[in-house]
């Protein structure tokens, strides 16, 4: 299998002395969704930094497809689009022009641009705002817009950077099926998102970084298998304060009607429910209290900074 | 050093000519506020210098007063407009952070460089056009050589665009985009012989002037248009091209460090 994304011993100190990357060693297979998270300060962004070639490696190689971002940065950078997590473009210029100028950026004549730029915004429902300043758009449209810039050169590996961050979930929703689409067509992807529903549902391989360093690199799905407990929200018919303790199952109650259940992954909930039944329990609905890779996310980056000797002030996710 | 693979001339030539169209659209959509104001400016100075002023003052150097200004004033706007340019657009660029667009893409830091050098000519010689029009209300003097004109007009909104370049890359604020223009720039427009022969000044004023290198190429134009002039014209044609040869090399190394674009 090919290796889209090839980082060996990664390491970056800004000019203030500060640590951001401590050597991360990072595969990402050729036709992958992969999720990069970590909590704030954690080093996703200054990893993408250096990938795209925006901030300078203190040590370390990238390789995209093989080529690698120094020696052969031509072809490592055509590989390469980048949707980023701030809004970067000129917003006096017409959506339009922003496409036509990053394809000649590449390269690319113009008449191939407009023919791309018009696929691309069709596809990404922009087509009718194409003449539109870019400043004028919503938020939404300003995400959808970049997306289209990130494409328009057709990159074999595409990197977004909170591609959803103030996306209503209409919108959220019909991005992530443009970017199953793109990802079926062949185009690698890799996400970084604060959505840990978003990675959950979107990739099928995850990398977690904390203080500069790897924490977790596998499959989504061997990543949940590590979860030993989900947690569950009960809407009860009655007002009950009196639970009976079943083996696997714990039960904080939260208000007269609903109840917290953390639930051994061990264990059938049909125990629980037959205990309630007998006790004329009967439950109204029933809801996750968290997302399941948010509960992992969470234990992980704590362990992390218990490692690194750290009070857990992030606000992750 | 490792040895980078560029991208073939061609696609080096359609990056080019993407950041110079850019450029032209740029100016061109605020005209109100990059080519009307050089237009305006300089009707001004051609009517209080050159028609009421200047009729006081009488001939300079065998030429009527508004005659000898004209020269000096089509290129000052030369000067200020490329300067302007680059120093707005590739702020501009750096503070909305566009300036990513390129950074990301495998477009070579020189086609960067010579992109925004060609935008800052394009406008340069815009005004410069656009002034001289307005000029041709005021005066029906000739041009003695069109290709000095011509070539001193380009190399001089080149290495001032280039000035722009150099200032942009330092600026940390819009501020700083506009303490070069008024204290540097526009002392030495000013006091580079647009107004006066430096003959007319004391010795020691004289030989200070021949520091200012806007004194060579506001000769050096006057030259092309009246046919007179203070300097050698290839005395001035070599201290444009060492400018420009320097400011273009410091220019590159900025780039190529990513000295305030890339962390």
């Amino acid at each position: 299998m090919t290796i889209a994304l090839s980082i060996k011993n990664l390491q970056k100190t800004y000019a203030n002395g500060f640590e951001a990357l401590k050597g991360i060693d990072l595969d990402v297979q050729q036709g992958d969704f992969f999720a990069l998270l970590g909590p704030n300060g954690a080093g996703k962004s200054t990893t993408i930094g250096i990938v795209t070639s925006l901030i300078n490696k203190t040590k370390g190689s990238v390789e995209i497809f093989g080529k690698d971002i120094d020696r052969d940065f031509t072809a490592a950078k055509s590989y390469l689009g980048l949707v980023p997590q701030e809004f970067n473009f000129n917003v006096f210029e017409p959506v339009q022009e922003i496409l036509w100028n990053q394809a000649g950026y590449y390269g690319i004549e113009r008449k191939t641009a407009e023919q791309r730029a018009e696929r691309y915004l069709k596809q990404l429902d922009l087509w009718g705002k194409r003449r539109d300043q870019a400043g004028m758009l919503s938020g939404g449209m300003k995400r959808r817009l970049m997306i289209a810039r990130a494409l328009i050169h057709e990159p074999r590996l595409l990197i977004l950077d909170e591609p959803t961050a103030g996306v209503d979930i209409e919108i959220r929703h019909s991005m992530w099926k443009f970017l199953r689409d793109i990802n079926a067509a062949g185009t690698t992807i890799i996400l970084t998102t604060h959505y840990l529903e978003e990675a959950e549902n979107l990739c099928r391989n995850i990398a977690i970084i904390d203080h500069g360093q790897l924490i977790e690199n596998t499959s989504i799905r061997a990543l949940l298998r590590q979860l030993h407990f989900e947690t569950f929200i009960l809407d009860l018919e009655e007002d009950t304060s009196e639970f009976p303790i079943v083996d696997g199952f714990h039960i904080t109650p939260i208000d007269e009607n609903t109840i917290e259940v953390e639930i051994d992954k061990t264990k059938s909930c049909n125990v629980l429910f037959e205990q309630f039944t007998k006790h004329n329990i009967h439950v109204k609905s029933m809801r996750n209290k968290t997302n399941r890779l948010e509960q992992l996310f969470m234990h992980l980056v704590t362990e992390s900074d218990a490692r690194n000797g750290v009070k857990n002030t992030n606000d992750a996710a | 050093m490792e040895l980078k693979i560029l991208m073939t001339l061609r696609e080096q030539y359609v990056a080019f000519q993407t950041i110079v169209i850019r450029e032209i659209r740029r100016f061109s959509r605020i005209w109100i506020q990059t080519i009307l104001p050089a237009m305006i400016t300089t009707a001004l100075y051609f009517v209080i210098f050159g028609n009421l002023i200047g009729k006081q003052i009488g001939d300079m150097e065998g030429f009527r007063y508004i005659d000898y200004i004209i020269p000096g004033l089509i290129l000052m706007s030369i000067i200020t407009n490329s300067y302007a340019n680059v120093v707005s657009s590739f702020y501009s660029a750096k503070f909305q952070k566009n300036i990513e667009e390129m950074l990301v893409s495998p477009v070579p830091n020189y086609v960067i460089l010579l992109g925004f050098v060609g935008g800052g000519v394009a406008r340069g010689m815009s005004c410069g056009i656009a002034v001289t029009l307005v000029a041709m209300f005021f005066s029906n003097t000739g041009i003695e050589n069109i290709w000095v004109v011509f070539s001193i007009a380009v190399l001089t909104a080149v290495l001032f665009s280039l000035g722009g370049f150099i200032n942009a890359v330092f600026a940390k604020s819009f501020d700083d985009i506009s303490i070069v223009p008024t204290f540097v720039l526009t002392p030495l427009t000013y006091l580079g012989g647009i107004f006066y022969t430096i003959s007319v000044l004391p010795d020691f004023w004289q030989k200070v002037s021949l520091v200012n290198p806007i004194l060579y190429m506001v000769n050096a134009f006057r030259y092309g248009v009246l046919g007179t002039s203070d300097i050698n014209l290839i005395t001035s044609y070599i201290i444009v091209l060492v400018f420009i040869a320097v400011l273009f090399a410091f220019s590159l190394f900025l780039l190529e460090k990513g000295h305030g674009i890339r962390k």
